[in-house]
């Protein structure tokens, strides 16, 4: 099994931790993994904001890069969604594309993790990993209840982990939106926040990094305690940088 | 011509009266979660769904046959059915109806279809007093305003102020907000406008082809105070609101009240079929852009809407902006994927008022994949709406460096060095809209790709 790691380009370029986790992660669960060097990004902020031909040559760079895999893992549940929509369509002879926690429990079955993690997490749910690539059950349906990111971080020692009064609502990132209807992106991220804190939180945790710089974006203005991690961060057993703790 | 506001510019208006956008927030959310509770009810809530939406298929696969029978049928039965293709028309016949039948009053149940055709100042313009006898309705209109939900028009407003609008309107004590004194005063004012009206408007939430008969639910039981107590009875109904056949209105109903309110049904669920002896009834079949609608491949499903309201009361978005942030009739997620067919330059700001979370398509109980249209109409109005030059400049080099692994990499180095030495008030100045509330991300000492040539690929 080649599996070909995508890292998103902001994460490439400020959160190289939560890469390093999800590599890490997946070589102690006995997945080889390459990482092609001549990756970008999947094309999704040009084509959400509607440019999508725009992102063509970034799509086509992503078909390139990953021609030979027959897996390609991202640590990322919108740039896999995208990917997943406007790249490849998990057909015959192309690779299968898996979002990190998904590939976790559905490929690797991963049962158990040697990590232990001994704080109070809120785990955010990500809208595209959540209602796009299904890897949790959606609270607007009638189905039977499932939660894969929360399914891993259950298997990790000693951990915290919090009920949230909204469970699935979304953060308010939304790629460019952030920036083009920033007010109510703020106030989206804030009302998150805030729930998070009132379960006494020390880390927010997510499947995706772009909610979490939105969010750590506005606690580090507000001078919050509050810390943001990756999952795979916490899956991969790394300290929170808390202070006084 | 004055551009239309962003939504964006709406929103952060909204936003400055912070209580009442938590209010309102708060409020819708309730909705949302009465909705999940009584969904929870239903076991084959999901399967309804289905059915549903692949009714919603048949029917738009052939409304042209289901039209003409159900005007056939509905022909057959004693009501005179007229056609409009757009709310010109529309008006013009309702128009011609009460002049015809020398009606000067009319009370109006509510009609989603009739505030998008305009109806009632086109009226009110020829002299008649129309009454809007739901609740909700009747505040909004003593308050010169337009609905700000499809379900709840006058949700944005708080108990005290309909208190002060009922004062003004009414006469009923000042400073008075308890709902039932309210209520009855509005009850007292509704019933002498019922009785004395001549003709009775409504809208029609479905319309069934195998009878010829029609479904209108409320309430508050004002459609049918004002259909038994006039003469004529007029319908306004929008051509996608058919389904066709008698046992399907059940898969609707079922979802309707639930998705809208919470509720198991609506407390009156009226079908009328026929005019009584020596009465009138009128059905007005409106096209207004629907067939427009019905032919784009992307966009046709968006004509399955039940009008429930539920994208509403789940998007966050909605929720923190209120529906006049649309500036359009059907405000909300639904709205922000039909508007943009009716005006594509007036609406060009909302189908990007999303984050596409997709709640709205999850929540929708006739499976309206509303994000994934939303991210369709960014694609058209980028080539057909107004030009926005500076973005797509910047989308257009955003594009090229993310094809070009060397130049990213060079950009990203450039960006991170830049951030790391720059003095604070250069990074955080009035363009940087991220950073107006939010910290941009720390600069790390190396990036993956760094970290991973020096760990796991010295020899690349």
């Amino acid at each position: 099994m080649k599996v070909g790691l995508f890292i998103p380009c902001y994460v490439e370029q400020f959160y190289p931790k939560a890469a390093i986790a999800t590599l890490e992660l997946l070589e102690k669960a006995g997945v080889e993994v390459a990482y092609p060097l001549k990756q970008t990004c999947c094309g999704q902020p040009m084509a959400n904001s509607g440019y999508e031909e725009f992102g063509q040559g970034a799509s086509d760079l992503f078909r390139e890069n990953f021609a030979e895999f027959d897996y390609v893992v991202c640590p990322s549940g919108s740039c896999t969604l995208h990917a997943k929509e406007h790249i490849l369509s998990n057909k015959e002879g192309e690779p299968k594309l898996y979002e990190l926690c998904e590939f976790l429990t559905d490929v690797v079955q991963i049962k158990e993790l040697k990590s232990r993690f001994p704080y109070k997490v809120g785990l955010h749910a990500s809208c595209h990993g959540l209602r796009g690539l299904g890897l949790a059950r959606p609270s607007e349906l009638m189905v039977p209840d499932f939660n894969k990111p929360l399914q891993l971080l259950e298997m990790v020692e000693d951990i915290d982990l919090v009920h949230l009064a909204r469970k699935d609502e979304c953060c308010g990132f939304g790629g460019t939106f952030a920036v083009f209807e920033e007010a109510i992106s703020v106030q989206m991220g804030k009302d998150r926040i805030q729930d998070h804190q009132e379960q006494g939180v020390a880390v927010i945790t997510g499947a995706d990094m772009s909610c979490l710089m939105h969010l750590e974006g506005l606690l580090r203005r507000d001078k919050s305690p509050i810390k943001v991690m990756h999952i795979a961060e916490i899956l991969n057993g790394q300290e929170p940088e808390l202070k006084n703790q | 011509m004055k551009a239309a506001p962003t939504h964006a510019a709406a929103a952060e208006e909204f936003l400055k009266d912070s209580e009442r956008s938590h209010w309102h927030d708060e409020t819708l959310w309730h909705v949302r979660s009465k909705r999940d509770v009584s969904a929870q009810k239903i076991p084959e809530w999901e399967q309804l769904r289905t059915l549903a939406s692949q009714i919603k298929d048949h029917v738009l696969s052939n409304l042209d046959n289901l039209l003409l029978q159900f005007e056939k049928k509905a022909q057959a039965n004693g009501i005179e059915v007229l056609w409009a293709k757009d709310a010109e028309e529309h008006n013009e016949h309702v128009l011609r109806i009460l002049e015809e039948n020398q009606v000067r009053q009319l009370v109006k149940s509510k009609s989603i279809l009739t505030e998008e055709c305009g109806l009632n100042h086109f009226l009110e313009d020829k002299g008649y007093d129309v009454v809007d006898t739901d609740l909700g309705e009747r505040i909004i209109q003593f308050n010169k305003q337009v609905p700000s939900h499809i379900v709840m028009p006058a949700i944005h407003l708080k108990k005290k102020e309909i208190g002060d609008i009922f004062h003004k309107h009414l006469g009923t004590e000042a400073g008075a907000d308890d709902p039932k004194y309210l209520t009855e005063a509005a009850r007292q004012h509704l019933r002498q406008k019922f009785i004395q009206a001549h003709a009775a408007i409504t809208g029609v939430n479905f319309g069934i082809a195998e009878t010829g008969g029609f479904v209108v639910c409320t309430n508050e039981g004002n459609a049918d105070m004002g259909t038994h107590l006039a003469d004529i009875h007029i319908a306004c109904m929008g051509i996608e609101k058919l389904i066709p056949r008698a046992a399907d209105l059940g898969v609707y109903l079922r979802l309707l009240a639930r998705s809208a309110t919470g509720q198991s049904i609506t407390n009156y669920t009226s079908h009328f079929h026929r005019p009584r002896k020596g009465k009138k009834m009128y059905l007005i079949l409106v096209d207004n852009g629907r067939t427009k609608q019905l032919g784009r491949e992307d966009f046709r499903n968006s004509l399955k809407c039940i009008r429930c309201g539920a994208c509403m009361n789940t998007c966050p978005i909605y929720r923190r902006s209120s529906g006049f942030s649309y500036n359009s009739t059907v405000p909300g997620p639904i709205g922000s994927i039909l508007s943009p067919g009716m005006d594509l330059n007036k609406h060009s700001t909302l189908p990007f008022a999303s984050t596409l979370c997709g709640s709205c398509s999850d929540v929708c109980p006739v499976k309206i994949n509303i994000h994934e249209q939303l991210y369709k109409w960014r694609q058209v109005i980028t080539k057909e709406g107004p030009p926005q030059t500076s973005k797509r400049w910047a989308m257009r080099f955003g594009g090229q460096v993310m094809s070009k692994p060397r130049l990213f990499d060079l950009m990203g180095k450039m960006a991170r060095k830049s951030l790391s030495i720059s003095p604070r008030g250069f990074v955080y100045n009035s363009f940087n809209a991220w950073g107006k509330h939010r910290e941009l991300p720390e600069v790390p000492k190396e990036t993956f790709k760094d970290w991973y040539r020096k760990n796991r690929n010295d020899d690349k």
